[in-house]
């Protein structure tokens, strides 16, 4: 059987949501126009999670996406609980005084993110308070440490990163009294999740990446045609300078063992990761750890199971890569996504395709004759085309699901075949993880006007 | 004089000598102004000050300057002709729809031929000729239609076969073709150059010419024009003109006292090409390809080519915007329709080279027609402007008009449907505007037949059973803003959607206006009539009446409780207005006019009743609903609801009493119905409307009432060769001219406005005669059915067109009405139409081209008249005594 297309697009669109940056009157103009994000499940329930949000005392927004493994917990908890790490680490030192005697006198606390949530992306009501705990922990040693100097982008994303992924393993050490919270907390830790984070500021985009999702910036070419850079490299076996960081790392005798089967110690695809305690701690910890545990997890298998030729942990680190780019009036957008877009498409592809879908909905670039020699019919033929590719880009009013459709549905000519879209679409539950993986993307366009104003002011 | 000219314009003299500067780019342009040393100061004072130096303004210069009032000043903002009419496509067209914007465009076609000789600028007018494509029949009717009124005007025009296009212009693509009509006297011109010539010929003649000259604000002072403010100083003046075309709205907002002129801009664009391989003749006639949406003209050796798209760009929507004017690019996407079109239309044009997409905004307005008159607040203030992207074509006419309105205190044509007073504040709306001129644009273009209304912009005024009657079926038409009926679609009788029921012959709502028709002769109907101008004016002596007396040809002196219909006449005896005056109490009365009244009647009577402030005049108009009981048994539904005797002996017709319907107290019924049935108009204070209604409509039952709408109206009262104002009856129209002398009280012991040419008219005769036509061999089921401005023939000579037709019900034949006149056969003067004249001719009506027989009436069937009553017996011996 068949989905019908209308049956398609409200798969496709169940989980879209898009965000326009409120303009201001000529101040505080920002480089980010909007974005479009979306998700497509493979997994039931999805292992992927995404994040935005606007840095509110610091200026900038916050976007990610998060690829869980063995469950959705530490992808969770990571989409949750990241961006606060990296917020409060780019706060200046009066900010965080300031925040903290608020909290010490029980006053109202200074807002520190705006987030930017489609309703099935959620907050974990149970935990807020441990991990606001955690959380103020951090700022009052950020307090105390006061270096005086103005926080670098690169460094509070490193730093937010590592104490993120210290703190949730250092909860499940420690363990909560409220079993619940205690399940959950070891949940968090023994799953893992990689994550790719972009900060736009300005013209400054920085993107801190762990693991093997990617960013991609879309730049228009002066001749109007589309290319990718990355903006993130990706942490696993196909990288070599990741597989050398790792060999390095541990003896010359577990050279061998260390990366197998293009997995690290032969189990783990990515080679950077929140949570995954498995492969952080000790193997003593870990055992202490699942027997003082609640049964659950006593019970699994999986967490019990310590990998082959485990002698010199930790094997795995959250550390991220920083890489920062100055943004250009060509850089149009850029694209955070899961491995499970990158698997399906090229780069080249996906810059293409969201670039012609972006200046095709806002007809950015109009036609001009100027000096050509151009005639009639030539010209007719033209805007017949571009008549032709509107409207089936019309379809979709989000680059992300606009893109999506591209990944699951394209065909060997590259463009989209409703038959195999709707079969792919409609495989059963336990099929579907055969074909594909979970797909999060976010699409964030650039304001190129804006950010040729700062370029000339530099 | 002669100095005033030298100083003008050394620069005119100059441009007119170098014809090709218009070309140039701006950057040029503004080295040329860089090098004209100083501006010429402007004058303290002059009796005229025009604002726009395009088409219009020039053009109002250029006439009035002939009509001898050379105190006139002229300012242009920028450069003169810089604006729209730059850029305009300048096509002279005469083929309009409308009567008086015919007469313009005709007019104009003349002023322009000539103009080069008068002034010696170089007009580039050319007599190509123009030819309309029809891709479909009902195109074909519309423009026969059309040839038929050039044709009565002594314009040549034909109806042409796709062969016969083929040889006229030889690019053209015919298959597609039923037919087409071929205008062969309309002409290309250069745009700007009329109106450098216009403007030349008016500083010759003493006008002054200004430009780089912004006006600010017009200052008025106790409702009257004072000045103008500019960015170069005050001029003291006592009339002003905005001919400020897209500019318009907002320079009639910027003083304090705003002057409403609703007008919007949309973008336009049309394409230019280089020349062809072998460059196109210029005189190569124009084609306009309205199913199509484009025209296309001759240019240099190439073509120019534009159109009216679906979906227009509108701009400038909260005001003059450097932004939207840095912008105006061209935008080829948005072109791509058009140019599919025109490459459908010549094929051979492919390999043509491009040489610009032009973008120049033209302003529209609600109802597709220019707006030209005086301000109904501001007492010298003139406006010119929303000229529909056909400037060029009506211009010429437009400004002979309006100076004639100036110079004369009226023009010399009904220009009614120009008027600015058509409008209200009410059409003034920014959203509302934005939204219609988005209708108004495509409207340009596609076909219009008979009774289509506007779908944007509705139910802005609406009778608080506006609901009530939507529940039950009504279909609605707007006048003025106003949401009337026109009939009701009985349940599960399903009517065409709007694009189908588009037709020029009998439409499918025929059968539903019968029952309703059928209804109203036989039982009862109730028609909500609210829209109607009411206006109540008393005083606190016999100021009132006195006043009314002067200004209405009836006697008003009529005992209270009286109705009376009268004609609200100007100097000449024609109706500026048609109405019902009731004398509520000795110093009160109650007015009720046509819907489109509202700022006319108004501005009319304020600017004539004495300034006295025991004298008040109210405009009621929105604290009454209206409900109209039509039929036979309206008298027993209203007795019965009001346990009064309503019977003629105790309620005589044309009668005015307040009494109460059902629980309410104080509603006013009169014993009027606007269609010669018996029956009562219910004025009620609206909140009690919709319980009245419910009364009516229950107690109506067992008298089989039932609700109706307007098309039935129109066809009781044409059968009754009832008389419209706004359709049949205009200001050159005289009750005398109209079989209604009994409504002018000659003698009613006091001098009246209009009297005198009355007086004149009644011992002279009248020169055109208000005429029922019955159509004879007619058939209903298959032809083409008439309208309005059909042209009448007697004993094969062009005598008159119709105003208004219908079709009877009961007569089961069509009727029309409209004016005959006598012209000598050899002069073609207008000579005095007798009763015999009209009663010894053989007549038919041409519709599209096709002539029908038709008998000639002077009076109405009096079998068609149920029951008379003894004022109604009094009215139709006034008509047969005559």
């Amino acid at each position: 059987f068949y989905l019908t297309p209308p049956q398609v697009n409200s798969i496709l669109k169940a989980n879209e949501y898009s965000f326009k940056v409120p303009e201001f009157d000529g101040k505080n103009v920002s480089s980010v126009l909007g974005f479009d994000s979306n998700q497509l499940p493979a997994n039931a329930p999805i292992e992927d999670r995404r994040s935005a949000a606007t840095c509110l005392q610091t200026r900038g927004m916050l976007l990610g996406v998060f690829d869980g493994h063995a469950g959705c917990a530490c992808a969770q908890a990571v989409s949750e609980r990241l961006f606060y790490y990296i917020a409060v680490s780019l706060l200046p030192h009066e900010t965080l005084l300031e925040i903290e005697n608020a909290v010490e006198s029980g006053r109202a606390l200074l807002p520190i993110l705006q987030w930017h949530k489609h309703p099935n992306d959620y907050f974990s009501k149970e935990a807020s308070k441990l991990y606001f705990n955690s959380l103020r922990t951090y700022w009052q040693e950020l307090i105390d440490l006061n270096s005086g100097e103005t926080t670098d982008v690169r460094e509070a994303l490193i730093n937010a990163f590592k104490r993120l992924d210290n703190d949730i393993s250092l909860e499940a050490q420690v363990g909560d009294p409220n079993s619940f919270l205690n399940y959950l907390v070891l949940q968090v830790a023994f799953s893992g999740a990689t994550a790719c984070v972009a900060h736009v500021d300005g013209i400054d985009l920085h993107v801190a990446n762990t693991g093997d999702s990617r960013a991609m910036l879309g730049v228009q070419e002066e001749d109007g045609s589309w290319s990718a850079v990355n903006l993130s490299y990706d942490h696993n076996a196909q990288n070599e300078r990741e597989v050398e960081r790792v060999k390095m790392e541990h003896p010359k005798s577990e050279e061998k063992s260390v990366v197998k089967q293009d997995r690290l110690l032969g189990l783990l695809m990515p080679f950077r990761a929140f949570g995954d305690v498995k492969f952080k701690w000790s193997i003593e910890l870990q055992k202490r750890v699942v027997e003082s545990g609640p049964d659950q997890l006593n019970d699994n298998e999986y967490t019990k199971f310590i990998p082959p030729n485990y002698h010199t942990p930790p094997y795995l680190t959250a550390e991220p890569e920083v890489i920062h780019h100055k943004l250009r009036p060509q850089d149009k957008f850029l694209v955070l996504a899961t491995d499970g877009l990158w698997e399906t498409m090229h780069r080249q592809d996906v810059a293409r395709i969201v670039g012609e879908y972006l200046t095709g909905v806002h007809h950015q670039q109009p036609i001009a004759v100027g000096g050509y020699k151009v005639t009639l019919g030539q010209m007719h033929g033209l805007l017949t085309e571009r008549r032709a590719k509107i409207s089936s880009v019309f379809e979709d009013q989000n680059a992300a699901t606009h893109l999506i459709r591209h990944a699951v549905g394209n065909n060997e000519f590259g463009t989209v075949d409703h038959e195999r879209l709707s079969k792919m679409l409609s495989l059963p539950e336990e099929l579907a993880r055969m074909y594909r993986d979970d797909i999060t993307i976010i699409v964030v366009q650039f304001n190129s006007h804006v950010i040729g104003a700062y370029q000339n002011e530099e | 004089a002669a100095r005033m000219f030298l100083r003008l314009l050394s620069d005119i003299q100059w441009r007119a000598a170098h014809p090709k500067w218009r070309r140039m780019t701006s950057s040029q342009r503004s080295t040329s102004t860089t090098a004209e040393p100083h501006l010429v100061s402007l004058p303290a004072q002059a009796q005229v000050v025009i604002c726009g130096g395009g088409i219009t303004g020039t053009s109002v210069a250029y006439h009035l300057s002939k009509m001898g009032w050379k105190d006139v000043v002229l300012l242009e903002q920028g450069r003169l002709a810089a604006g729209t009419t730059r850029f305009c496509a300048g096509i002279v067209s005469t083929a309009r729809p409308v009567s008086i914007e015919l007469k313009m465009a005709h007019y104009s076609n003349k002023l322009y031929q000539q103009l080069e000789q008068e002034t010696g600028v170089q007009t580039g007018y050319m007599k190509t000729g123009s030819i309309s494509l029809a891709q479909t029949q009902d195109r074909l009717i519309s423009l026969k239609r059309i040839a038929s009124s050039l044709n009565v005007m002594g314009i040549p025009c034909e109806i042409i076969s796709p062969k016969k296009v083929l040889q006229l212009h030889p690019l053209i693509n015919i298959h597609d073709l039923v037919g087409a009509m071929y205008v062969p006297e309309d002409a290309l011109v250069s745009s700007a150059n009329v109106s450098l010539a216009l403007a030349t010929a008016a500083s010759r003649n003493g006008v002054q010419i200004h430009e780089r000259t912004c006006v600010s604000h017009v200052t008025i002072q106790k409702g009257r024009v004072t000045g103008v403010e500019t960015d170069r100083g005050r001029i003291q003046c006592e009339y002003f003109v905005n001919c400020a075309g897209q500019w318009a709205y907002e320079l009639g907002h910027s003083g304090e006292e705003p002057v409403h002129i609703p007008l919007h801009a949309c973008e336009h664009f049309y394409l230019l090409t280089h020349p062809l391989k072998e460059p196109l003749s210029s005189s190569l006639p124009t084609i306009v390809d309205p199913d199509g949406r484009i025209y296309i003209r001759n240019w240099q050796g190439g073509i120019l080519s534009g159109g009216f798209e679906k979906n227009p760009k509108p701009l400038f929507t909260e005001g003059r915007n450097q932004l939207e004017i840095q912008n105006l690019q061209e935008d080829w996407d948005h072109f791509g329709p058009l140019l599919g079109a025109l490459l459908r239309r010549m094929p051979g044009l492919e390999a043509l080279q491009i040489m610009q997409l032009v973008n120049c905004p033209e302003s529209f307005t609600p109802d597709m027609r220019c707006i030209m008159g005086e301000s109904p607040t501001a007492r010298g203030y003139f406006v010119l402007a929303g000229m529909n992207s056909a400037g060029i074509s009506y211009g010429g006419g437009a400004g002979k008009y309006l100076a004639e309105w100036i110079v004369n205190g009226y023009p010399s044509e009904n220009v009614w449907p120009l008027d600015l007073k058509r409008f209200g504040t009410l059409q003034s709306s920014r959203t509302f505007l934005r939204h219609r001129v988005m209708e108004v644009m495509p409207l340009m273009c596609d076909l219009k037949v008979p009774r289509w209304d506007f779908q944007t912009g509705r139910q802005l005024r609406t009778s608080p059973l506006y609901d009530r009657l939507d529940a039950q079926g009504a279909r609605w038409m707007e006048k003025h803003g106003f949401e009337r009926v026109k009939y009701f679609v009985p349940p599960g009788n399903d009517l065409l959607d709007l694009d189908h029921s588009k037709t020029f012959y009998k439409p499918d709502w025929f059968d539903i206006v019968g029952s309703e028709v059928k209804c109203c002769k036989e039982a009862v109907c109730v028609i909500d009539m609210s829209s109607f101008t009411k206006f109540e004016i008393s005083s606190t002596g016999d100021e009132a009446l006195e006043s009314l007396q002067y200004l209405f040809s009836n006697d008003l002196d009529v005992p209270v409780g009286h109705v009376v219909h009268t004609g609200m006449l100007n100097e000449n005896g024609g109706y500026e207005n048609d109405c019902s005056i009731a004398r509520l109490s000795k110093r009160r009365f109650f007015m009720i006019s046509p819907t489109d009244q509202q700022v006319h009647c108004w501005t009319w009577l304020k600017n004539r009743l004495p300034d006295d402030s025991n004298l008040v005049l109210e405009d009621v108009t929105w604290k009454y609903t209206a409900l109209n009981l039509i039929g036979p048994r309206a008298v027993d539904v209203l007795s019965e609801l009001s346990y009064a005797p309503m019977t003629a002996e105790h309620f005589p017709s044309l009668f005015c009493k307040e009494m109460s319907v059902g629980y309410a107290n104080g509603i006013r019924v009169m014993s009027i119905t606007h269609t010669g049935e018996p029956g009562f108009v219910l004025y009620i204070p609206i909140e009690y409307a919709l319980h009245v209604y419910n009364e009516v409509m229950n107690m109506g039952q067992k008298y089989g009432i039932r609700n109706a709408g307007y098309y039935a109206l129109r066809s009781l009262r044409i059968e009754k060769f009832f008389a419209f104002w706004g359709q049949d009856l205009d200001a050159f129209t005289t009750p005398m001219e109209c079989g209604r002398e009994f409504q002018v009280k000659l003698d009613k012991g006091m001098e009246f406005l209009g009297q005198e040419a009355l007086w004149e008219q009644k011992q002279n005769g009248v020169y055109k005669r208000f005429t029922m036509f019955i159509l004879e061999d007619h058939d209903t089921d298959m032809d083409l059915w008439p309208w309005w401005g059909e042209p009448i023939f007697r004993n094969g000579r062009y005598v008159g067109k119709t105003t208004s037709s219908a079709y009877s019900y009961t007569l089961e034949r069509h009727v029309c009405l409209g004016f005959v006149h006598h012209f000598d056969e050899k002069t073609g003067e207008k000579l005095v139409v007798t009763t015999d004249f009209i009663n010894q001719g053989e007549y038919e009506i041409d519709i599209a081209g096709q002539r029908f027989q038709a008998k000639a009436k002077l009076y109405p069937f009096s079998s068609l008249f149920t029951q008379r009553r003894r004022k109604d017996e009094v009215e139709l011996s006034g008509y047969q005594r005559e």
